[in-house]
């Protein structure tokens, strides 16, 4: 992993995305991520985004966005426009998160979805022992104030993807500092996968 | 370190999904330091002499046509720094600075000039007034060369596609091969839209700004108003009264009709306010100050307008459709051109709907496009008077443009006399 300051999670999408590539990045916020992949790999890049001074800091970073809803702005392309579909801290605060993923299949060849654990260590402690909802540096929100609509765990979305038929390709699992490889659904803040709809063998 | 930063990022995400404000935290702009310009003058430039007419869309011709434009700044030798900047319905060529003697500056100084949005120090602004208009370019006040009077009625019926035909002459004549962008807000983005479709080798990007790719019937509604008004001032005589009596009265309810499009409830609530001891305009006047306005811009606009430039010009915008009846996509479908396309939050007379239609379209071709709703409560006003959203947005857009074209920007201009 790189030590130059790049956040943890940029690195390893990074890591994951062909050079050249034409990548949609949803809720693409101050468009860092993308900035990140222009820059190092080249790829088209297109961002959605809700908020409106973020798309003034997107434009500045010499991007294209589109000032617009996630639950709808996808619906408008067509299928595998896009190489990649990244929603990297977004899926949690869809409204229709089933749609919204499965347009994101539709749409991309691949999809990189990222989101915070909600089943790690602390949180269950913070349940269990102490009876609140949890508040950890991935999650943390006050329940009332919050921009969350989903909460779920590591295990809940590998479950979610067999159900829909969905393959997991490739899975990261990050700490604080660090990644997490042993118990990640336990020691694991966030999680991020690429997933596809495609048939191809497993562990490619 | 990680996590921090996925926090962060959610919390500007929660921030925009509760509350929606309105101030400004635009990233500083070191370069941002506007002045403006000094003396401008308009010029002429006159072609399609008979027996070489222009060919009109409705199979009419047209010529000699006279196109009055002014510029800014200075073209680069490579001739690749020069934006075109399309008017609205009551523009004209002077966009910016002041003419000999006046105190009012051009229609859209605040974002032409040097440091400004359309930076003068980098690029070469050219910005013409529309064929069929009343500014210096020929239309229907002007001289028929056939019978030595205005034309009048006689003036053939124009669209959009015509204006930008005569704007293609004219860069062509200013010996510019390639424009590096094409930019308006209102008509000024519907030309804008047509020439990204019919002339799209000649440019690189446009900007596109509270605009439609084609007049919904609530906009066909408000102008047919405007019109009728114009055509039942006795006046108006069948559009013969160059000379004579002006059909002033009926040209000032068409602009009153316009002045009310282009507000907002909220922008004319925060604006006008009843007379406090109750003064009326007349004896059916409701005393607010509203009707002043209106009045007040009613009969300036008659000192500088032509009712049958009016005429023809709301038509050209009415009957305008940038899709030809095809599917918009297909209208832009392989365009390797960059677009920024803005609408504004409060515009009822060009709601951002219509913008995101044409995104929409944009996005289906694949052409590479930027689109913003700008918070705003002024209504179609706004894309005059919100300067500082659209300043950063269009800076940051054409450096992106002009750095990917690899000229213009940063490399030495000379002066290029025309």
């Amino acid at each position: 992993m790189r030590s130059d300051g790049t956040r943890l999670d940029f690195q390893i999408i990074l890591q994951w995305v062909q050079p050249g590539s034409a990548v949609l990045d949803l809720g693409c916020g101050d468009g860092d991520l993308l900035e990140l992949l222009v820059r190092e790999k080249g790829v088209k890049a297109q961002g959605i985004e809700i908020n409106e001074q973020a798309i003034y800091r997107c434009v500045a970073k010499g991007l294209s966005v589109f000032h617009d809803d996630l639950d709808r702005g996808l619906s408008e392309y067509g299928d595998k426009t896009f190489d990649y579909v990244i929603l990297n801290q977004t899926l949690q605060q869809v409204r229709k998160l089933d749609e919204a993923l499965q347009e994101a299949l539709r749409v991309g060849r691949e999809v990189i979805v990222g989101f915070p654990n909600f089943a790690h260590w602390s949180a269950r402690v913070q349940l269990f022992f102490r009876g609140h909802t949890p508040i950890t540096p991935a999650l943390p929100y006050e329940w009332h104030d919050t921009p969350n609509l989903h909460f779920l765990s590591l295990l809940d979305f590998t479950h979610y993807c067999q159900k829909r038929h969905i393959q997991i390709r490739r899975a990261a699992f990050l700490g604080e500092k660090r990644m997490i490889r042993f118990r990640p659904n336990l020691l694991a803040q966030a999680g991020i996968f690429l997933i596809s709809h495609d048939q191809r063998p497993k562990g490619e | 370190m990680a996590l921090l930063g996925l926090a962060s990022k959610a919390t500007e995400k929660n921030r925009s999904l509760l509350t929606k404000t309105h101030t400004s935290t635009l990233p500083p702009s070191p370069s941002y330091n506007p002045k403006r310009l000094g003396k401008v003058q308009t010029q002429f430039f006159t072609f399609a002499h008979p027996p070489e007419e222009m060919a009109l869309e409705s199979g009419e011709r047209l010529g000699p046509i006279r196109v009055a434009y002014e510029t800014y700044g200075t073209l680069n030798e490579e001739r690749s720094n020069a934006i075109l900047v399309l008017h609205a319905l009551s523009g004209d060529a002077h966009a910016a600075g002041f003419h000999e003697g006046e105190t009012k500056p051009g229609w859209w100084d605040d974002m032409i000039g040097p440091g400004k949005a359309f930076d003068t120090d980098r690029y070469f602004v050219i910005c013409s007034n529309v064929l069929g208009g009343c500014k210096g370019t020929t239309g229907p006040s002007s001289i028929n060369p056939k019978t030595g009077k205005p034309y009048g009625l006689d003036f053939p019926v124009i669209g959009i596609p015509d204006m930008v035909r005569v704007q293609k002459y004219l860069v062509d004549h200013l010996g510019i091969e390639r424009l590096l962008c094409v930019a308006g807000g209102s008509m000024g983005g519907m030309q804008a839209l047509e020439w990204l479709v019919s002339h799209s080798d000649r440019m690189e990007s446009a900007i596109v700004i509270s605009t439609a790719a084609k007049h919904s019937p609530q906009q066909i509604a408000f102008h047919e108003v405007g019109r009728q008004a114009i055509m039942a001032d006795p006046h108006w005589n069948g559009g013969n009264y160059y000379g004579c009596a002006l059909p002033s009265k009926g040209l000032a309810v068409a602009r009153m009709v316009g002045h009310i499009t282009y507000m907002s409830d909220v922008s004319m609530a925060q604006k006008f306010r009843r007379h406090p001891n109750g003064e009326r305009l007349h004896k059916f006047s409701a005393g607010c100050e509203v009707e002043d306005y209106l009045h007040a811009r009613g009969n300036h606009f008659v000192k500088r307008f032509d009712a049958n430039s009016y005429l023809y010009i709301t038509r050209a915008i009415d009957s305008y459709d940038l899709s030809r009846g095809r599917d918009l996509a297909e209208a832009f479908r392989g365009l390797q051109k960059k677009v920024l396309a803005l609408a504004f939050k409060s515009d009822w007379l060009y709601p951002p709907s219509q913008t995101r239609e044409i995104v929409k379209a944009c996005k289906q071709a694949g052409v590479d496009t930027t689109y913003c709703e700008i918070e705003s409560t002024y209504g179609h006003d706004a894309f005059l008077l919100e300067i500082e959203e659209q300043t950063h947005l269009i800076r940051h857009f054409l450096k992106r443009v002009s750095d990917e074209r690899g000229s213009a920007g940063e490399r030495e201009v000379r002066h290029y006399e025309i």
